[in-house]
C-alpha cells in the first residue's frame, strides 16, 4: 500500500537552505550588480544588459579568454598522459605503493600562494635555484619578468608540477581496481601491451579520468592564486588569465558592474563546457 | 597435440606451492586436475599457460619447449571460475579479441566467431555487452572465445562452480562434445569428484600442489593408489578401519578376522588401514565369500531403489561408524544390532604412510 504525503520536502528543506546561501544568495547579489551601475553610497543606476554586450565585444576579455583557453588547453594536454604514464609506472604493491602515494599527493597539500611564492624564487634569474642554473650555469636567457614566452613556461610548468598529481591519483585508482584476471585473459588472447592499455585500462579509467579532466578543466580554468603571486598578471598582460582581469577589473578598477556581467559570462562559459564534456563522454554509458 | 610437464615446480619466497610435478596430457579427452581448494590445480594452471614463473622444470607443448615463451604466443585459451569476459565490448567483439589481436582476416573472425556462438547458442545475444547477459551467457561467452580461436591447449579452471546447479548440469553435458575434434589439450579443474567421473578421460588427483595419482578416471576409481584416491570417489564415504595382520589372519575387532590371500598375505605383519566400499558391505551374506560384522544401527536413510545403513563398528575407543549400501529396502531398526556382510576380496589394503600395498 502506497502513501502519499509532503513530508519528503523536510527532509530537503536544510539544504536548500544551505545552498541557498553559499550559492543563490551570492549570485544573486551579481546578477543585481551586473545590470546596474553603482558609485558607491549605496546609489544604483539600471544599465540593463549594457555591461553584458560592452564585455562580450571587449578586445580586452577576448584576449583573457584566449590566453586562459590556451592556459587551460595547455594544462591538459600535458598533464593527462603525463598522469596516465605516472601512473601506470606506479607499483600495484609492495613497498613502495605508499611512499610513492605520499611523494604524489605532497604537491597538491601546499598552500596556492605558498606554490605561486615558491616557483616566483625557485624561478628568479639571479638567486633562485632553477633561475640561476638556467641562466648562469647553462647561459639560457630566462627571465619571466622580462620575457612572456618564459612566463607562459613556467606557470604551465609550475601548475604541471602542483596538479599532475590529481590526475595520477585517480588514474592511478581506476589502475588498481582492475582484476589480476583481466591482464591474465589480455595475455591469453595474445595482447600487446599497447592493446592491453587501449582495450582494458583506458576503459576501466575512463570514469575516473573524466572526473580527473573535468576538475582539473575547472580549477584551470578558474585560476587566480598561482599566477597571481608569481606574474602578478604580466609581463605586460601576456599572462592576465580571466580571473586575473576580473579581480583588475572589480578591485583595481572598482567597476563592480561590469565584472558582475564578466563573472557571469565567466561562469557560464565554465559550465557550458564542462557540460558538453561531461555529455560527450558519458553518452555512451546512457545507452 | 600433448601438452607436458616435466619435473615442474613452484615456489613463492621459500614455499613451495607446487611440488616437482611430471605430467603427460593428451588431447582426444578430459584431463581433469582434481582436489580440494588450495591443492594446487590452479597454479599448476598457471605454469602451463606461462602466467606464472615457473622455479624449475620445463614445460612442452608437442615436442616444443615452451617454458620460456610467453603467455601471448603459446596459443591457448583460459577460461575461469569468474567470468572474464571484456565488459565494454560486445559479446561478438569479445569472442573475436584474440582472433583480432591475432590479426586474422574480418571475414574469417565473423566465421569463426558465428560457429562458436551458434555452437553455444550465443547467436541472438552477440551485439548485446556481458553485463545484460545472465551469468550462463557470460560463462559461454568465455567459453566459445576459447573455442573459436582454436588454440592448441584449453585451460577450464572451475568453470562451472558460480553457475546455478542447472546450468551447472546443462553445460557440464555439453563440455566434452564441444572440445571433441578440436586436437586441442583441454585440462578441467574441480573440486568435485563427481565432475570428474562424468567427464571422464583421465584425472589426476592433487593434494599439497603435488600430483598424487594420474590415470584414466575409471583406473583411478578401481585401482586408487592412496587412501586419499580411495577416498576422492566414493559417495558415500568409504569406510576405513585399522586391522593387525598376522600370519594370514586379518583381525577387524576381537570377533572380527578373516583369511588373508594374494599379495595382502605376504606382507609383513603389523597394522594396516582397509578401506572398503559401501556397496562392499551389505545386510546379507552373498554369493563371494564374506565376513560377517556385527553392527548397532546409527542412521538409516532409504531411496527409491537403495539402502544405506550407518552403523557402529563396536571397536574400542573409536567412534567410527561404517556404511552398508544395498539395492532394495531393508528393514532396519535404529539402535539395535544388525549383521552386515562384507567380501574382504573388495577391500584395498594401505601401510601406515597411505601408499597402496594390496
Amino acid at each position: 500500500m502506497k502513501t502519499e504525503n509532503q513530508k519528503a520536502w523536510l527532509f530537503v528543506l536544510p539544504v536548500l537552505a544551505l545552498v541557498a546561501f553559499n550559492a543563490l544568495i551570492p549570485m544573486m547579489t551579481v546578477v543585481n550588480y551586473s545590470v546596474q551601475e553603482t558609485f558607491g553610497d549605496n546609489v544604483f543606476f539600471w544599465q540593463g544588459l549594457d555591461w553584458f554586450q560592452q564585455i562580450l565585444r571587449s578586445d580586452r576579455f577576448h584576449d583573457a579568454l584566449g590566453r586562459q583557453f590556451l592556459f587551460t588547453f595547455l594544462i591538459l594536454i600535458i598533464e593527462v598522459p603525463l598522469g596516465i604514464a605516472i601512473a601506470l609506472s606506479m607499483p600495484r604493491k609492495g613497498f613502495w605503493v605508499p611512499v610513492c602515494l605520499v611523494l604524489m599527493a605532497l604537491p597538491m597539500l601546499i598552500p596556492w600562494n605558498v606554490v605561486g611564492a615558491m616557483w616566483n624564487i625557485f624561478t628568479l634569474p639571479d638567486i633562485g635555484l632553477l633561475g640561476y642554473f638556467l641562466n648562469h650555469v647553462l647561459g639560457i636567457n630566462y627571465d619571466m619578468t622580462q620575457d612572456p614566452v618564459a612566463a607562459w613556461i613556467t606557470i604551465v610548468t609550475m601548475d604541471v608540477w602542483h596538479w599532475t598529481s590529481l590526475v595520477v591519483l585517480l588514474s592511478y585508482a581506476g589502475l588498481v581496481s582492475i582484476p589480476d584476471a583481466y591482464y591474465q585473459a589480455a595475455k591469453i588472447d595474445g595482447a600487446s601491451n599497447w592493446a592491453v592499455f587501449r582495450f582494458i585500462q583506458l576503459p576501466k579509467m575512463k570514469t575516473v579520468l573524466t572526473i580527473a579532466i573535468l576538475l582539473r578543466f575547472m580549477d584551470s580554468f578558474n585560476i587566480y592564486t598561482e599566477p597571481f603571486v608569481l606574474t602578478g598578471g604580466g609581463p605586460g598582460n601576456s599572462t592576465t588569465l580571466l580571473s586575473i582581469d576580473l579581480v583588475k577589473i572589480a578591485l583595481g578598477q572598482f567597476d563592480l558592474g561590469p565584472a558582475a556581467a564578466m563573472s557571469l559570462i565567466y561562469f557560464a562559459i565554465t559550465l557550458l563546457v564542462s557540460w558538453l564534456f561531461y555529455t560527450l563522454m558519458t553518452k555512451d554509458d546512457l545507452n | 597435440m600433448a601438452l607436458e610437464l616435466k619435473n615442474v615446480t613452484k615456489r613463492v619466497g621459500a614455499i613451495e606451492h607446487i611440488k616437482d610435478t611430471s605430467l603427460v596430457l593428451e588431447s582426444g579427452h578430459f584431463n581433469v586436475l582434481l582436489g580440494a581448494t588450495g591443492s594446487g590445480k590452479t597454479s599448476l594452471i598457471k605454469l602451463m599457460a606461462g602466467l606464472d614463473p615457473i622455479a624449475s622444470g620445463t614445460v612442452w607443448m608437442d615436442g616444443q619447449d615452451v617454458t620460456r615463451l610467453s603467455t601471448q604466443k603459446r596459443n591457448i585459451s583460459l577460461v575461469h571460475q569468474f567470468f572474464i569476459n571484456y565488459p565494454h565490448m560486445t559479446v561478438f567483439d569479445n569472442i573475436a579479441s584474440p582472433l583480432k589481436v591475432a590479426g586474422m582476416a574480418k571475414s574469417e573472425i565473423e566465421g569463426r566467431v558465428e560457429e562458436a556462438a551458434d555452437i553455444l547458442q550465443l547467436r541472438p545475444m552477440l551485439h548485446r555487452r556481458p553485463h545484460e547477459l545472465s551469468g550462463g551467457q557470460q560463462q559461454r561467452t568465455a567459453l566459445a572465445r576459447a573455442i573459436a580461436k582454436e588454440s592448441r591447449a584449453v585451460f577450464l579452471d572451475e568453470p562451472l562452480a558460480n553457475l546455478d546447479y542447472k546450468l551447472r548440469e546443462e553445460l557440464r553435458d555439453q563440455l566434452p562434445d564441444l572440445f571433441a575434434g578440436r586436437g586441442a589439450v583441454v585440462v578441467y579443474a574441480t573440486s568435485e569428484p563427481e565432475e570428474a567421473l562424468l567427464l571422464g578421460g583421465k584425472t589426476a588427483l592433487m593434494r599439497d600442489g603435488r600430483v598424487t595419482q594420474f590415470g584414466t578416471t575409471a583406473d583411478i576409481y578401481r585401482n586408487p593408489a592412496n587412501v586419499d584416491a580411495a577416498r576422492v570417489f566414493s559417495d558415500p564415504p568409504i569406510n576405513t578401519a585399522e586391522i593387525q595382520k598376522e600370519g594370514n589372519t586379518a583381525r577387524l575387532t576381537r570377533d572380527v578376522s578373516w583369511v588373508l590371500d594374494g599379495a595382502a598375505a605376504d606382507l609383513r605383519d603389523g597394522a594396516y588401514t582397509i578401506a572398503i566400499r559401501p556397496h562392499h558391505v551389505l545386510p546379507f551374506a552373498g554369493t563371494a565369500p564374506s565376513v560377517r560384522i556385527a553392527g548397532r544401527v546409527q542412521v538409516t536413510e532409504l531411496s527409491g531403489s537403495e539402502s544405506s545403513a550407518h552403523f557402529d563398528l563396536g571397536l574400542p575407543g573409536s567412534n567410527d561408524s561404517w556404511v552398508s549400501l544395498s539395492a532394495g529396502v531393508h528393514p532396519y531398526e535404529v539402535g539395535e544390532m544388525h549383521d552386515f556382510y562384507m567380501d574382504p576380496s573388495a577391500a584395498y589394503v594401505f601401510a601406515p604412510d597411505g601408499s597402496r600395498v594390496a
